[in-house]
C-alpha cells in the first residue's frame, strides 16, 4: 500500500542523526591537543546534505511513515529547509566566533545538529508522543548551548531558569496529551480531529488545548510566557542565540499550526480569540519593554516576544491564508533575526565584550560593512519594503484582516511604528560617528572570517529574496499551507473514516 | 530605439543601483568613490534626458510604460511609466545627482563608500517614487527613500545627528502606517494597486464614499507631512541643519508635492476639492509662518528651512487652487525649487566648509574676500524670491494669478504678501552675509573663492535659472499636457482663467489612452 519505505520520510532526520553521531565520535578519538575546528566543517556539511535531504523528500508521493507516526508534506519540507538553513548559518557563524581555547568544541557542534534533528522530527511528527520526545531532544539541546559560557555567571544561569521554566512548560504540554487521550482514546494527530468534535467529554478537549498552547506559548516566548527569554538571550553566546531565537520558535510555530488548524479546527471560536489576545500581548509587552533596554541582546529579545506577536496575528486568518501568512514570516524573521544576531556575535565577540547600545556607537566608522549590515538588518526589522520584514509583517496582517480580525492589525500597525523607535535608536548609534576616534583598538575592528561571510551573505540573501521576489517562498508556503489543511484519506497504517470535518 | 524606449525607465532605475553596488564593492581608496559616482550620476542624468528627448509631446497618458508581473498574490505589478507631470521631475532628479556629487567632494571626509553607496540607493528610490504606477511599487520606494537620508543624518550630523534622523524618520514613517492601510483597502475593494484601474474605479463612484474620504485623508496626511504643509513642518528645520547637504539638496519637497498632485488630486479628485478649502487656509497659514520665522533665524539652514515651508506652502496653495494654470504652476515651481534650492545649498555649503560656522551673525563682509559666491548667491536669492526674467517669478506668478481669478481675492492677497516676507528676508540674509562690516569670521579666517568644481556646479544651475525664467514655454508645454485632461485638450491652459470658477476635472491624468495606441 504504502510504497515509500519509512525511512525515508525521516531521511533529514537521519542524516542530520548521523552526522552528529559522528561528529562526536571525531571528537572523542582526536588526541586532545588538537584543533577541533573542522567539525563544525562536519557538522555543516552533514546539515547541508540534511536540507538537501528535505528538498528531495518533495519528490516522494505525500504520505505518513511508521505507523503514522510521521508525515513528508509541502508543510513539513517548508519547514524543514528552514530549519537546516538556520542550523546551518548558526553552524557557519559559530566556526569563526567559538573561541579556540574552548575545550567543548566538539559537544558543541555535536548539540546544535541534535537540536537540529528534535526540531526537524517536530515539524513533521503527526503523533502527539512523538511531538513530545521531539520537543524534548530539541529541548535538551539548547539547554546545554545556552549555558556554554560556564565561566561566567550569566551562563549558567540562563541555562537554568531556561531548563527549569522549559521542562515547566513541556510538562503542560504533556499533561495537555494526557487530556486529549484521555478524551479521545488516541494520541494521533489525524484521529484527534475526527473524535474531538464528538468527545464525549469535551471539556476535556478544552483544557487540553489550553495547557497545549501553554507550553507552545513558552516555546515561542508570546506573553505572558516570555519571561525567561531575555535573561536567556543575555546569558547565551550570541552565536546560539542566533540558533535560539529562531529554529526552535519555527519549529514551534510549525506544531502551534498542526495543533491548531490540523488538530482543533473545529475549535477556532475557542482559540481565535485566545490567539488574539496573546498577540496583542506580545506585540505590545514586547515594544514597551525593549524601549527601555540599554542592553542589545536583552532590546534583540523582547524584540522577537514582539515578532512572536505579529505572527500570531496571522493566525486569525482563516484557513491556508492564514497558515502560509504565518509560515511565510517564520521564514522572514529567521532570515533577519540570524543575520542581526550573526553581526551582534561578530561586533560583541562570544563573550560579549560590548555588550550595550551605547558601544556599538560608531560602528559604522568602526567597520563599514558590519555597520551596513546590521542597518540593514534593523531596517529589515522595522519592515521597511524590499526587506524580508516588509512582506512577513504585510502577509501576516494581510492574513489578519481577511479573517476579519481589523482590530488585531491596526494594534500590530501602531506596534510596528512603536517597534522603530528602539530599532532606529540601535541603527543610528551604529550610524553617529564615534565619541573618542582614540579609544579605538584592533579589538574593535572585528574581522569577518569566510564561515562568518558565507553566514552573513545567507541571511542577508535571504532577507533580500524574501523582500524582493517573496513569490515563490510564498508559494512553497501556500502549498504546505493546502497540505495541513487537507487531512490524509486513510493514512497509510491509520483506519479512518473519510474526513467530516466542517467547521 | 524602440527597445530603449522600453527598458529606459528600468536602466535609470538601476543604474543608480549598480553605482551604489560598485561603491560598496570598490575599496574605499582616496577619491575612487566620488569618481565613480560622479560617473554614476552622469550616467543616469544622461539616460534621464533620454526621456524628454524621445517624449511625444502631443500624446495623452503615459509613455515609456513597462508593465510586467512582480508578485502574484497580492496582485503587483512591475509597472512605471512617466508623463508630462512626472517627466521632468525625473530629470530634475537626473540632473541633481551630479550636482549633489559635486556638492559633497570635499565635504564628505570620512567613509566616502559608504556615503556614495547610500546616495546613489536614495537616487534610485526617487526615481521610483517619480515612475511608479502601481501603488505598492510606489509605496515601496516612497519607504525606501526614508533609509539612506536618516542613516546619513545620523552619521554625518552636525551636531545630534542620530535625534535628528529619529525625528526625520518617525515624521514620514508614521503617517505612511495608515497611508499602506489606505492602499490595502483600495486593493481589498478593487483587487488592484495599479493607479489607472484605481483612478476609473475611484471617479465611476463604485466605492463606498464614507471610507473613501477617510483613504484619501490618509493619502493626504503622508503626503502633507513630506512637503511639509504647516502644521506638520516640525521635522524639517532640524532635517536641513543636520543632514548632509547634497542630501537635503535632493530631497527636498519633490516627492511630497508630486505625489499629493498625482496621488491625491489626481486619485481622489473630489474627495480634494471637499478638502481644498482646508488646505487653502492652512498653506496660507504656512506661507506667512514660514516666512516669519524665517525672518527670526540665526542659523542659516533653519533659515532656509523655513523659508522652504514658504514657498512648498505656495505650491501646495498651486495645487489645491485646483486650477489647471495652478497646477501648471505648482508643478513648475517644483522644478524651481529644485534648481534654486540646489544652488542654495552648494553656496551655503561653501560658506560652511570656508568658515565652519552657520551662525548668520558671525558671517559680513564675506562679499569682498568672496566675490564669485556673492554674485552666485545674489543670482539664486533673486531667482528664489521672483524676480521677473528669473525662473522663480513664472511658477510664483502662475500660482497666484490662478489663485487670484479662480479662488479667492483674499487669499491670494494674503499668499503675496509672504511672497513680500519672502524677499525681506532674503535680502536681508544676503546683507547680512555678505555685506556690511566685516565680520568676525571674514576678518580672522582667509578663505578661497569657488573652485572649478564648485563653478561647474553652479554656472548650469544659474544658467538653467535664466532659461527657465526666459523660457518656460519649453517646460510648460509638456506640463499642461500632462496637467489638462483629455476633455479639454485644445484649450490651452492658461485661458481658462477666464471662467472664474475653478475647474476640476474628472482626473488630472488621463491614464486610460495607452502609447500604443497613438502607434
Amino acid at each position: 500500500m504504502n510504497s515509500v519505505p519509512d525511512i525515508f520520510r525521516i531521511l533529514p532526520e537521519v542524516v542530520l542523526t548521523i552526522t552528529g553521531v559522528a561528529v562526536m565520535m571525531i571528537d572523542a578519538s582526536l588526541p586532545a591537543g588538537v584543533a577541533r575546528r573542522s567539525l563544525g566543517w562536519v557538522a555543516a556539511i552533514g546539515t547541508t546534505l540534511a536540507l538537501w535531504a528535505s528538498l528531495w523528500q518533495l519528490s516522494l508521493p505525500e504520505g505518513t511513515g511508521f505507523y503514522a507516526t510521521v508525515e513528508t508534506t509541502a508543510f513539513t519540507v517548508f519547514f524543514h529547509v528552514l530549519i537546516c538553513g538556520i542550523v546551518l548559518v548558526s553552524l557557519l557563524l559559530s566556526l569563526d566566533t567559538l573561541p579556540e581555547r574552548n575545550h567543548h568544541q566538539g559537544e558543541y557542534y555535536a548539540l546544535m545538529v541534535f537540536g537540529a534533528v528534535g526540531m526537524c522530527l517536530l515539524t513533521s511528527a503527526v503523533e502527539l508522543l512523538l511531538v513530545f520526545v521531539a520537543l524534548e531532544i530539541s529541548s535538551i539541546s539548547t539547554y546545554i548551548l545556552a549555558g556554554y559560557r560556564k565561566e561566567t555567571g550569566r551562563g549558567p544561569e540562563a541555562a537554568l531558569k531556561y531548563f527549569l521554566l522549559g521542562s515547566f512548560a513541556t510538562a503542560f504540554l504533556l499533561y495537555g496529551v494526557a487530556m486529549v487521550f484521555g478524551a479521545t482514546g488516541t494520541t494521533q494527530i489525524y484521529e484527534i480531529a475526527r473524535l474531538a468534535p464528538t468527545a464525549q467529554n469535551h471539556g476535556f478537549v478544552l483544557l487540553a488545548l489550553a495547557m497545549m498552547l501553554a507550553g507552545i506559548f513558552f516555546k515561542v516566548s508570546a506573553a505572558p510566557f516570555h519571561v525567561w527569554t531575555p535573561d536567556v538571550y543575555e546569558g547565551a553566546p550570541s552565536p546560539v542565540v542566533a540558533l535560539l531565537s529562531t529554529a526552535p520558535k519555527a519549529a514551534a510555530f510549525a506544531l502551534l499550526l498542526r495543533v491548531l488548524y490540523e488538530m482543533l479546527p473545529t475549535l477556532r471560536p475557542v482559540w481565535s480569540p485566545l490567539l488574539w489576545v496573546v498577540a496583542v500581548l506580545s506585540m505590545t509587552v514586547g515594544n514597551l519593554a525593549a524601549l527601555r533596554q540599554e542592553n542589545v541582546k536583552r532590546m534583540l529579545a523582547y524584540s522577537s516576544i514582539s515578532h512572536a506577536g505579529y505572527l500570531l496575528a496571522a493566525f486569525a486568518g482563516l484557513g491556508s491564508s492564514g497558515i502560509a501568512a504565518a509560515s511565510f514570516y517564520i521564514a522572514a524573521y529567521a532570515a533577519m533575526n540570524v543575520g542581526i544576531f550573526a553581526v551582534v556575535t561578530l561586533v560583541s565577540g562570544y563573550d560579549d565584550k560590548l555588550p550595550l547600545i551605547a558601544d556599538f556607537r560608531g560602528l559604522m566608522y568602526r567597520s563599514p560593512l558590519l555597520g551596513s549590515l546590521l542597518i540593514f538588518f534593523l531596517v529589515s526589522l522595522v519592515g521597511i519594503p524590499f526587506t524580508g520584514g516588509f512582506f512577513g509583517k504585510f502577509y501576516s496582517f494581510s492574513a489578519a484582516v481577511g479573517g476579519g480580525a481589523i482590530a488585531l492589525a491596526i494594534i500590530g500597525l501602531l506596534n510596528s511604528g512603536l517597534a522603530s523607535a528602539y530599532y532606529l535608536r540601535l541603527a543610528f548609534a551604529a550610524a553617529q560617528r564615534p565619541a573618542d576616534r582614540s579609544a579605538e583598538t584592533p579589538l574593535l575592528t572585528p574581522q569577518v572570517g569566510v564561515a562568518v561571510g558565507a553566514a552573513l551573505l545567507l541571511a542577508v540573501a535571504a532577507t533580500l529574496v524574501l523582500g524582493i521576489v517573496p513569490g515563490e517562498v510564498l508559494r512553497a508556503a501556500e502549498a504546505g499551507a493546502h497540505t495541513l489543511q487537507a487531512i490524509p484519506e486513510a493514512g497509510a497504517h491509520v483506519i479512518t473514516m473519510a474526513p467530516q470535518l466542517k467547521p | 530605439m524602440t527597445t530603449i524606449d522600453q527598458s529606459i525607465l528600468t536602466l535609470i532605475l538601476l543604474v543608480p543601483l549598480a553605482g551604489a553596488v560598485l561603491v560598496a564593492l570598490l575599496p574605499d581608496r582616496g577619491k575612487l568613490p566620488n569618481w565613480i559616482a560622479l560617473l554614476t550620476a552622469l550616467l543616469s542624468f544622461g539616460l534621464t534626458l533620454h526621456l524628454p528627448a524621445h517624449f511625444i509631446a502631443g500624446a495623452n497618458g503615459f509613455q515609456f510604460e513597462i508593465n510586467h508581473v512582480w508578485i502574484e498574490n497580492p496582485a503587483i505589478f512591475y509597472h512605471v511609466g512617466v508623463d508630462g507631470l512626472s517627466l521632468w521631475l525625473v530629470v530634475l532628479t537626473g540632473l541633481l545627482a551630479p550636482v549633489g556629487v559635486l556638492a559633497s567632494w570635499n565635504a564628505i571626509k570620512e567613509r566616502r563608500k559608504v556615503y556614495y553607496a547610500l546616495f546613489l540607493v536614495q537616487q534610485t528610490a526617487m526615481f521610483g517614487v517619480f515612475i511608479s504606477l502601481d501603488l505598492m511599487v510606489y509605496y515601496g520606494f516612497w519607504e525606501l527613500s526614508l533609509v539612506p537620508m536618516a542613516i546619513l543624518i545620523a552619521m554625518y550630523g552636525r551636531k545630534d545627528g542620530p535625534k535628528a534622523a529619529v525625528k526625520f524618520f518617525l515624521f514620514t514613517f508614521i503617517p505612511s502606517a495608515p497611508l499602506l492601510v489606505a492602499i490595502l483597502w483600495l486593493y481589498a475593494r478593487t483587487g488592484s494597486f495599479d493607479f489607472a484601474t484605481l483612478q476609473a474605479a475611484v471617479v465611476s463612484g463604485s466605492l463606498p464614499a464614507g471610507p473613501l474620504c477617510w483613504v484619501a485623508l490618509a493619502f493626504l496626511f503622508a503626503f502633507a507631512v513630506k512637503v511639509p504643509v504647516f502644521p506638520l513642518h516640525g521635522w524639517l528645520a532640524d532635517t536641513f541643519s543636520e543632514a548632509p547637504v547634497a542630501m537635503a539638496m535632493v530631497v527636498a519637497g519633490k516627492l511630497g508635492l508630486y505625489s499629493m498632485l498625482r496621488f491625491h488630486v489626481g486619485l481622489f479628485p473630489d474627495q480634494a476639492r471637499a478638502i481644498a478649502p482646508l488646505m487653502i487656509a492652512l498653506t496660507v497659514i504656512g506661507i506667512l509662518y514660514g516666512a516669519c520665522l524665517a525672518l527670526v533665524q540665526r542659523d542659516f539652514w533653519r533659515l532656509i528651512a523655513f523659508a522652504t515651508v514658504s514657498h512648498f506652502s505656495l505650491t501646495t496653495l498651486g495645487i489645491y487652487g485646483l486650477t489647471f494654470t495652478g497646477w501648471d504652476g505648482a508643478i513648475y515651481q517644483i522644478l524651481n525649487q529644485g534648481v534654486i534650492e540646489g544652488a542654495l545649498f552648494v553656496l551655503l555649503g561653501v560658506l560652511e566648509t570656508r568658515y565652519g560656522s552657520s551662525q548668520i551673525a558671525a558671517y559680513g563682509g564675506v562679499a569682498s574676500k568672496l566675490p564669485r559666491t556673492a554674485t552666485f548667491f545674489v543670482i539664486t536669492a533673486l531667482a528664489m524670491i521672483g524676480l521677473p526674467m528669473l525662473n522663480g517669478f513664472v511658477g510664483e506668478f502662475l500660482i497666484l494669478s490662478s489663485t487670484f481669478t479662480g479662488v479667492s481675492r483674499s487669499w491670494a492677497f494674503a499668499a503675496t504678501l509672504g511672497v513680500i516676507l519672502g524677499a525681506t528676508y532674503m535680502l536681508w540674509l544676503v546683507q547680512r552675509l555678505f555685506y556690511g562690516p566685516d565680520g568676525e569670521l571674514a576678518t580672522m579666517k582667509p578663505a578661497t573663492d569657488l573652485h572649478f568644481r564648485e563653478l561647474a556646479v553652479l554656472v548650469p544651475l544659474v544658467v538653467l535659472m535664466l532659461v527657465m525664467g526666459l523660457a518656460p514655454s519649453i517646460w510648460m508645454s509638456t506640463i499642461e499636457k500632462g496637467v489638462t485632461p483629455p476633455q479639454v485638450k485644445g484649450a490651452a491652459a492658461l485661458h481658462e482663467t477666464l471662467s472664474p470658477k475653478p475647474v476640476i476635472a474628472g482626473s488630472v491624468l488621463n491614464a486610460s489612452s495607452r502609447l500604443e495606441a497613438q502607434r
